[in-house]
C-alpha cells in the first residue's frame, strides 16, 4: 500500500471541502478500500474517515420510509429493529452478506457507492425504489446504477443517507460464491408503492430489472408465475465461477426464492 | 508521521504510525503481540482477527489510525494474570480444537464475539454460520465447532465448569 495522509472530519461540510481534491478519497468501513489499496489499485493522497460524522449513521423511520445514514454499519442493519420490523428482508440481506467480521466494519454507503456488481445492497435499493441521498442532491435508484463500478455520484460527491419506502412484501434469494461468498446470482423482489419489481444482481455487469417477471408477478404473485420464465444470458457474466448460461438459470431459481421468502 | 493512542490489553499505548500502517502491523511490529497472525493478504482468512471495543473485526483491514481512542483485546488479553485461560481457550485445549495452530487466535477471538452476541445459546449450524469469517486448513472444523458449543455454556453461566470432551 502506497502512504496517504489522514483526515477525520466531524461534519459532512469539513468532508466534502477535503473530497474537492480528487486525489482525496473517502473510507467509511474500508472492507473494499483497503484490500483495494493493498493491491495497488489506485493511490490516494489522503483519506477521508467518514467514521466521525455523528449524522451519518443510524436508522430511523420517517413516515413511510427507513431512512438509513451511509456510514451504518451491516452489522447494525442486521439488528434494528424498526427494520425487521418494517423490510425484514433488507435486515436479513445486511445479515447474510460477507462474514461476521465484514459485516462489524463494512457500511451501507461504502457499498452502493462502490457498486460491485456482486454486491448485495444495490438490487435492494432499485428494487425498493430507494432514494440516494448526497451532500448536494437526491438521486433516485432508477437514475443511480449505472453498470459496473459506476454510479451517478460525481468526483467528490458524499453519499449521506439511502431512503426505502416501505414495501407491502418483498424478498430476496442468492447464490452464493462458495470461497468469496459474493454474490454469484440474486434475485430481490418487492410488491408497494413504486408496484412489483424484480431486480438481478451478481449475473450482470451491473444490477437490472427482469421486465417479463414483474409482468407475471403483478397478475399472479406466487413462486410458480415466475418458474417457466427465462433469462436470456446475453450480456450476462461468465467467469470461472460460472458461465453465463447458469447465471441465466439462477435467475428463475433465484427469483422462486425470492417470492418465497417474501411470503 | 499521526499518532495513535489506544489501549491494548488494558494497558495504554501512544504510537507513530503512518497512514497506511494496518493494526496488525501495529500490534505485530511494534508492540510485538505476535500472537495476531496474518494467513492471507485478501480480508477472507480470519487469522488476524481481535476486538475492538468488544466487536470483532480483522486487524489487516483496519487502519491503525482508525482505532484512534479505541479498546483493542488481542489473544493475549483473554487469559488472567495468573495464567487462568479464558473459557474459549480452555475449551479449545479440551476439545483439540486446532491442530498447526495458525487459525487459533483468530478462531477464538471470532468465537468469543459470537457467544457474546448470542446469550440464548447457538446450535451447531448457527456456530458454523458464525465462522463464516475463519479458514482452518487442518481441523476440518468438527472440534472447533464442538469447543465453542462447550465454551458457551460456561461463558454463559449454565455451568461452572467446562464438559469434558468424550474420551
Ligand atoms: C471477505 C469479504 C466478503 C464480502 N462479502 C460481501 C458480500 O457477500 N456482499 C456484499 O455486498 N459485499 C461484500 N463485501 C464487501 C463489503 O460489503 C464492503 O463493506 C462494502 O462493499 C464496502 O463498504 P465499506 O463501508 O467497507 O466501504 P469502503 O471500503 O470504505 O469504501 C468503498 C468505496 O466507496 C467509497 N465510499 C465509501 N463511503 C462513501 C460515501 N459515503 N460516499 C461516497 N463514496 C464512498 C470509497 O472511497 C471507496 O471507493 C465483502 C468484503 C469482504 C472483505
Ligand atoms: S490476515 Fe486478515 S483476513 Fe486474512
Ligand atoms: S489448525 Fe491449522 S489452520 Fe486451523
Amino acid at each position: 500500500m502506497y502512504d496517504f495522509l489522514y483526515h477525520k472530519p466531524s461534519t459532512v461540510s469539513e468532508a466534502v471541502a477535503l473530497l474537492a481534491d480528487p486525489e482525496v478519497r473517502p473510507i467509511s468501513g474500508g472492507q473494499t478500500l483497503l484490500p483495494a489499496l493493498k493491491h495497488r489499485l489506485d493511490r490516494p493522497s489522503a483519506l477521508v474517515d467518514l467514521s466521525g460524522i455523528a449524522e451519518l449513521r443510524g436508522i430511523r423511520r420517517q413516515g413511510d420510509r427507513i431512512v438509513i445514514g451511509a456510514m451504518t454499519r451491516h452489522a447494525e442493519i442486521q439488528r434494528d429493529p424498526s427494520l425487521n420490523a418494517a423490510i425484514p428482508a433488507l435486515a436479513r440481506m445486511a445479515g447474510l452478506l460477507g462474514d461476521p467480521q465484514v459485516r462489524n466494519r463494512g457500511t451501507m454507503g461504502g457499498s452502493l457507492a462502490n457498486n460491485d456488481p456482486a454486491a448485495d445492497y444495490p438490487s435492494a435499493a432499485l428494487a425498493l425504489g430507494a432514494t440516494l441521498v448526497t451532500d448536494r442532491r437526491r438521486i433516485e435508484a432508477d437514475d443511480y446504477f449505472l453498470g459496473m463500478f459506476t454510479t451517478a455520484l460525481e468526483p467528490g460527491e458524499l453519499l449521506t443517507a439511502i431512503e426505502f419506502p416501505v414495501p407491502e412484501k418483498a424478498g430476496y434469494a442468492k447464490m452464493r460464491n462458495p470461497a468469496s461468498r459474493y454474490v454469484m446470482t440474486g434475485v430481490f423482489v418487492a410488491r408497494g408503492p413504486m408496484g412489483v419489481r424484480v431486480v438481478v444482481n451478481g449475473a450482470g455487469p451491473g444490477v437490472f430489472r427482469q421486465a417479463e417477471m414483474e409482468a407475471a408477478l403483478s397478475a399472479n404473485w406466487s413462486p410458480e408465475a415466475v418458474a417457466s420464465i427465462r433469462q436470456s444470458s446475453d450480456g450476462l457474466n461468465g467467469d470461472i465461477h460460472g458461465s453465463a448460461e447458469y447465471r441465466a438459470h439462477l435467475v428463475t431459481v433465484m427469483a422462486k426464492r425470492a417470492v418465497l421468502d417474501a411470503g | 508521521m499521526p499518532s495513535v493512542s489506544l489501549t491494548v490489553n488494558g494497558q495504554p499505548h501512544s504510537v507513530e504510525v503512518e497512514g497506511r500502517t494496518l493494526l496488525v502491523e501495529l500490534l505485530r511490529e511494534k508492540l510485538r503481540l505476535t500472537g495476531t497472525h496474518v494467513g492471507c493478504d485478501t480480508s477472507q482468512c480470519g487469522a488476524c482477527v481481535v476486538h475492538i471495543d468488544g466487536e470483532s473485526v480483522k486487524a489487516c483491514t483496519i487502519l491503525a489510525v482508525q482505532a484512534d481512542g479505541g479498546s483493542v483485546t488481542t489473544i493475549e488479553g483473554l487469559a488472567s494474570p495468573d495464567g487462568g485461560l479464558h473459557p474459549m481457550q480452555e475449551a479449545f485445549r479440551e476439545y483439540h480444537a486446532l491442530q498447526c495452530g495458525f487459525c487459533t487466535p483468530g478462531m477464538v477471538m471470532s468465537a468469543i464475539d459470537l457467544v457474546e452476541k448470542h446469550p440464548q445459546g447457538m446450535s451447531e449450524h448457527e456456530i458454523r454460520e458464525g465462522l463464516e469469517g475463519n479458514l482452518c486448513r487442518c481441523t476440518g472444523y468438527h472440534n472447533i465447532v464442538k469447543a465453542i458449543a462447550a465454551a458457551q455454556e460456561v461463558m454463559h453461566g449454565r455451568r461452572d465448569t467446562l464438559a469434558p470432551a468424550e474420551a
